[in-house]
């Protein structure tokens, strides 16, 4: 794929981060707000309890697929840039060794946090 | 017909990381720009320890319980709006360079008469309503931070 094209998925990326993050944001980081409005149920979102209530539905599932993929594709294609734009002695090789290694760095990181995100959803469900 | 290829056209990168502490005359938007990549890069590692740290979910309620602990302190909390506030920035200055970069808010190109205006001065004002939102964001998140719990 041409960089380009790598680019503007990059752009697309953030597009879908931007909602997705706003959603996550919002139940986690601004709950008091959303209760005191009555948009969210009162009790702490970070107990265990209540993890296992959002992990419970097909919602949050891809929410939380959709936030991880396209956040460590953005975050990580953004580092790659930044690293080649900084190594500009860096030989044609060393560009595709370096990114080659955030590639795969990435992808086990996703890989995991799938792994993560269905098993808690089998979990919940169980 | 002789072809220069694009690499050996491109000056090379002398400054290195430190020319990211000085804008020259590109100004607010060059200094947005060196913010928008600080804010992505510690994001970028927030998140790789986020994975980890929610991962242990899975591994039952003591695992969690006693993760949540280890990240629980009061420091760890102001470190958590500084993420909030960094996000913050880099979705809004973000959007303003989306809207840039696909054309959206640059207007329809003019003759070059003098007095002359560079493309940056005509959309500066989206530019701070950007960062004003921004700002909105920050204050509404400090106040679910530190004064609702």
């Amino acid at each position: 794929m041409r960089d380009s094209m790598f680019w503007f998925w990059h752009l697309m990326a953030a597009i879908v981060i931007l909602i997705v993050l706003s959603i996550h944001f919002g139940v986690m980081h601004l709950e008091g707000i959303l209760q005191m409005f009555g948009i969210m149920s009162a009790g702490d979102v970070r107990s265990y309890a209540e993890v296992l209530v959002r992990a419970k539905t097909v919602a949050y599932l891809v929410i939380y697929l959709l936030l991880m993929w396209f956040a460590l594709y953005h975050g990580f294609y953004g580092l790659r840039s930044i690293i080649v734009e900084m190594s500009d002695k860096m030989s044609k090789a060393g560009e595709i060794v370096v990114g080659w290694s955030i590639f795969l760095f990435g992808l086990g990181l996703a890989i995991y946090g799938s792994y993560v995100i269905i098993a808690g959803f089998v979990l919940a469900n169980a | 017909m002789k072809t220069v290829s694009l690499e050996k056209r491109t000056l090379p990168h002398r400054l290195g990381i430190g020319g990211w502490a000085y804008g020259g005359r590109y100004g607010l938007e060059r200094y947005l720009f060196i913010l928008h990549r600080i804010a992505g890069l510690s994001i970028l590692l927030y998140f790789i320890l986020h994975i980890f740290i929610t991962g242990q979910k899975i591994n039952g309620k003591q695992a969690w319980d006693a993760v949540m602990g280890s990240v629980g302190g009061t420091w760890f909390y102001i470190g958590e709006y500084l993420l909030f506030v960094a996000v913050a920035f880099h979705a809004m200055n973000g959007i303003r360079l989306i809207l840039s970069e696909f054309g959206w808010i640059l207007g329809k190109p003019k003759r070059p008469i003098y007095p002359y205006q560079s493309a940056n001065m005509r959309i500066r004002v989206f530019t701070w309503i950007m960062m004003i939102l921004a700002v909105i964001i920050m204050a509404v998140g400090g106040f679910d931070f530190f004064l609702m719990h």
